[in-house]
């Protein structure tokens, strides 16, 4: 008999000690996890908020609009709208996660299954993490941005610095590369080269060459729109990128703001687009590694069933009709997912061979299941593996809403033979974020005429921008830009359908 | 492999706060609305307790490029009885709410929760003490000390050791003074030293370092410093506030009430402004007595009334406990308005001869009935008397106040910010 890990409800540091070691054996001996080292945080709930407030980590440059989330957040905390996470991870190495102090033990071993192993395993194999995010060098280069913000507060006025950063923000989900291809992201690199940088600007400035007279500027009316495009890179859907290389106006140091709000959305993006994969992941190896823990006598029955109770809680999918509905629930449906998986490769139907040919009865389910964890992403990952049988489960039906369409919704397809793969296509596009967020681009610069910039919109199934927040967030580009820009909507026909044109709002002269 | 545990709990808290406040700043005007707002519906006790507002999101709001319209396709949990190709009823109210593009964000109120001190901030942050109040503060500075680097002269009860110390070693090392060891060092090799030369060189080696010794000194007096005090005029930071209220019988709850709200603020503002305040409570009827808050808002008393009594105990109160050069001296009347004929001189007397000279604000608040429509028709004596002397050029600031909503505008209104260019006119 194993001896327990612990009694009650009641923890201390020797206990997280023996429960993160107790964790660690089942994760890495019985599951074949691989994670970056571990630190583990114990935080307070005023804590908790502010880590809420600054998108989760634990240091971020100074701006109102995290106030603004702070103030929100503590309200409806205060009320009792809303209650707080037990943990949060961070995506670095060493990978931290919080824990909340006031989770019983029980609750303080789920979650260090669930974030110190579960998440920390995807964050450190997943491609996409691999891909884009640099889990060593994110703290430091957090700190060099809040350090290099706080400079530019100095040296420019803190209002120069908030209008240059909310213009980045207001722009910041199209500040992402979609598709690799550049160099991998370095960022301990970055905060060197920008260091660098300011070095050789300090070290080769010489006044005397604003004395020199310029020459004319060489004509350059006739470069071909071809050529022209190609210079400029365009087409171009990272917005951030091409106004921080090629905005007309912008001095270096707003250039650096901008390419540190784009460099964060980077590191953000793969967690958008593996949200169901990654609680998915976390919520598996979190159930495993708990009953594991209970069939080893190391946790009583009564803190198993405790660890049920908000296990299911986790995991409730409520149906459309619910009150409770708000989308599926992605520790649902990814746990359901992965669950599915481990019975198609240990005891499949014949449905399941048919669907599944390459896993079905393979019977290494923590293989497969790591397979599936490093290669996919929400989208491939759903249109691979929801099985009919999980879409029966969850009784799941498209619906299609055409407005045009006098007779109201059409159920385009329900959980039959007809149905299946059509749900499951539609189900895999609604997390493809490639597909949700809208599609803009820059397509061309008038530079030999008024500079204008032109964006086209590309409209998929009629749904257009929000039009107040349209013109803001043009209004912001303008600003940044510093000429006119157009945003042209435009359907999959080429056919124009609506035409913003915003001009920058005059700089208004230094505040005393 | 090693994994570390760490107690954050105890790291200090508060790491929003400047995001708060930058937040809060921005924010400002509209939030100083809502603390308006909220503060009128409030009672006194609570009315600067902090708490939640809620402002118009719009102005904050922080857009993006969003998408909406067009066809929708949703795949959804949960289907009873539903087969391909049904139709379901859109409901009416869904869809006339999807075509009003943009409608919803100006109605959407962000609500948060503001401490005690921002509430207080914001809700007293543009008002401002009075023009007049403003030059006599200039006036009533007093003179304080304050260190002030060093100086190479003064008492001797000011030398600065340390600095002294330091410039002497600093000068002993510049002008190679031996130190002790050396010679110690020397000493002992002299005794240990058998060959009479070298011996003899010894000495005389010693014994110039004795002389350079003696010639530069351990403490020179041009090594000493004094440390120096520089005289500053120093605001004086403390006030105190007279209370004064008519409680004869004219007087109802409802007006004792107006008065007290009034002098909750004017106590809360000055709180704001000076390190410490004290408050006199003066009431009278045909006579004036000084009592605690008490008896003051609730005692009952009975008699006639004569204001010049209860300026009279202030003026005697003032002289002996609360010098005008060392206290800046508040004063808010609240009073029915009534007023025995024969007194009327000798109050205005009082007022203008003993009572203003010596105060930085002095507030009349005449208080009427609810709803007192009477109250508007005449001007009552007190009122009458005041408004001459305020013509023939007192600084008296007098309103009248029926209800308790009037409250907080008249005292936005007695101390509201004044443009520069309206100061600079004024006098």
């Amino acid at each position: 008999m194993t001896e327990r890990l612990f009694e009650g409800a009641d923890w201390d540091f020797h206990t997280l000690q023996r429960i993160t070691d107790a964790c660690e054996e089942v994760a890495l001996k019985d599951l074949g996890l691989d994670v970056y080292p571990n630190q583990i945080e114990v935080i307070t709930a005023e804590q908790m908020l502010d880590a809420y407030s600054s998108v989760g980590m634990p240091l971020f440059y100074k701006h109102w609009s995290f106030g603004k989330h702070f103030a929100y957040h503590e309200a409806s905390y205060r009320k009792g709208l809303m209650g707080l996470a037990y943990e949060i991870v961070i995506n670095s190495s060493p990978c931290i996660s919080y824990l909340m102090e006031e989770n019983t033990a029980t609750m303080q071993t789920l979650v260090i299954a669930h974030a110190a192993f579960g998440h920390n395993h995807f964050f450190k194999n997943n491609y996409l993490f691999k891909q884009w995010t640099d889990a060593e060098g994110i703290l430091d280069y957090l700190d060099f941005a809040k350090n290099y913000v706080m400079q530019c507060e100095e040296r420019y006025g803190r209002i120069e610095v908030e209008r240059t950063l909310d213009a980045a923000h207001a722009l910041m989900s199209h500040g992402i590369d979609r598709y690799p291809g550049k160099k991998q992201l370095d960022l301990r690199e970055e905060e060197k080269r920008a260091g660098r940088r300011r070095q050789h600007e300090e070290e080769v400035f010489n006044d005397l060459w604003r004395t020199v007279p310029k020459g004319a500027s060489k004509a350059r009316s006739a470069i071909s729109l071809e050529r022209r495009r190609k210079l400029l890179g365009l087409p171009q859907e990272n917005l951030l990128y091409f106004l921080e290389k090629s905005a007309p106006r912008l001095a270096p140091w707003q250039r650096e703001l901008l390419r540190i709000v784009r460099h964060i959305a980077q590191y953000f993006y793969p967690q958008s687009q593996t949200k169901v994969m990654n609680e998915g992941t976390a919520t598996y190896v979190h159930y495993r590694i708990m009953t594991k823990l209970h069939q080893q006598g190391r946790i009583t029955d009564g803190n198993f069933l405790e660890f049920l109770g908000s296990h299911t809680n986790v995991v409730f999918q409520p149906e459309f009709d619910d009150p409770r509905y708000s989308g599926f629930n992605p520790y649902a449906l990814g746990f359901a997912v992965m669950q599915d998986i481990e019975r198609i490769v240990t005891s499949p139907s014949d449905e399941d061979r048919e669907w599944f040919p390459d896993i079905a009865g393979k019977n290494d389910v923590m293989g497969v299941l790591r397979d599936v964890w490093a290669n996919y992403r929400d989208e491939s990952f759903i249109a691979q593996f929801l099985s009919p049988k999980l879409m029966r489960h969850f009784r799941m039906f498209h619906l299609h809403d055409d407005p045009e369409e006098r007779a109201g919704i059409r159920v385009d397809a329900i959980h039959d033979e007809r149905g299946f793969r059509r749900v499951r296509r539609e189900l895999a596009r609604q997390h493809d974020v490639g597909y949700i967020d809208a599609n803009i681009e820059v397509v061309d610069v008038d530079l030999s005429g008024d500079r204008r910039l032109i964006l086209h919109h590309r409209v998929i199934k009629g749904s257009q921008l929000n039009e107040t927040d349209a013109k803001r967030v043009l209004q912001h580009l303008a600003d940044l830009w510093t000429y006119d820009v157009a945003l042209i909507e435009v359907d999959a026909n080429d056919k124009v359908l609506r035409e913003y044109v915003v001009s920058p709002r005059p700089i208004p002269a230094a505040v005393a | 492999m090693a994994i570390h545990i760490i107690d954050r709990r105890l790291n200090p808290g508060g790491k929003s706060l400047e995001n708060r406040q930058r937040f809060l700043r921005r924010a400002k005007s509209l939030v100083q609305g809502a603390v308006k707002k909220t503060s009128q519906e409030r009672d006194i006790k609570d009315v600067l307790e902090g708490g939640e507002v809620t402002i118009p999101l719009d102005g904050m709001h922080e857009p993006r490029f969003r998408r909406e319209g067009g066809t929708r396709d949703m795949v959804l949990p949960g289907n009873k009885k539903f087969i391909e190709g049904d139709y379901l009823q859109r409901s009416g109210q869904g869809s006339a709410k999807d075509s009003g593009p943009g409608e919803g964000d100006s109605e959407d109120a962000f609500r948060f929760v503001l401490s005690r001190d921002e509430f207080v901030d914001l809700f007293l942050d543009d008002l401002e003490l009075p023009d007049l109040a403003k030059r006599k503060i200039a006036q009533t500075e007093s003179e304080g000390i304050q260190r002030a680097g060093y100086t190479t002269s003064g008492s001797p009860a000011n030398i600065s050791v340390s600095r002294t110390v330091k410039l002497a070693l600093a000068r002993r090392i510049a002008l190679k003074r031996p130190s002790k060891d050396e010679i110690d060092e020397l000493e002992a090799e002299i005794e240990a030293c058998t060959d009479e030369d070298e011996r003899a060189g010894l000495i005389a080696r010693l014994d110039k370092l004795k002389a350079k010794t003696k010639r530069i000194p351990f403490i020179d007096p041009l090594d000493i410093r004094y440390r120096r005090y520089e005289k500053v005029p120093r605001p004086v930071a403390q006030a105190v506030m007279f209370c004064l209220m008519d409680v004869s019988g004219s007087m109802s709850e409802h007006m004792k009430d107006l008065a007290k709200r009034f002098y909750m603020l004017l106590y809360v503002f000055l709180k704001r402004r000076y390190k410490h305040v004290e408050i006199v409570f003066i009431r009278h009827t045909d006579r004036a007595e000084e009592v605690d808050e008490q008896t003051f808002f609730y005692g009952p008393a009975s008699g006639g009334t004569l204001v010049s009594s209860a300026l009279q105990a202030m003026h005697e109160i003032v002289r002996e406990r609360f010098n005008p050069s060392d206290w800046n001296i508040y004063a808010a009347q609240a009073s029915d308005g009534d007023n025995s004929y024969s007194d009327g001189e000798l109050t205005g007397m009082l007022l203008t001869e003993k009572i203003l000279p010596v105060c930085q604000f002095f507030a009349y608040l005449e208080v009427g009935e609810s709803g007192g429509s009477a109250f508007d028709l005449s001007d009552s004596s007190l009122w009458t008397l005041y408004e001459r002397l305020r013509n023939s050029g007192a600084p008296l600031s007098m309103r009248k106040v029926s209800e308790r909503s009037e409250i907080f505008p008249v005292f936005h209104d007695l101390f509201q910010r004044r443009d520069t260019a309206q100061e600079k006119a004024a006098p």
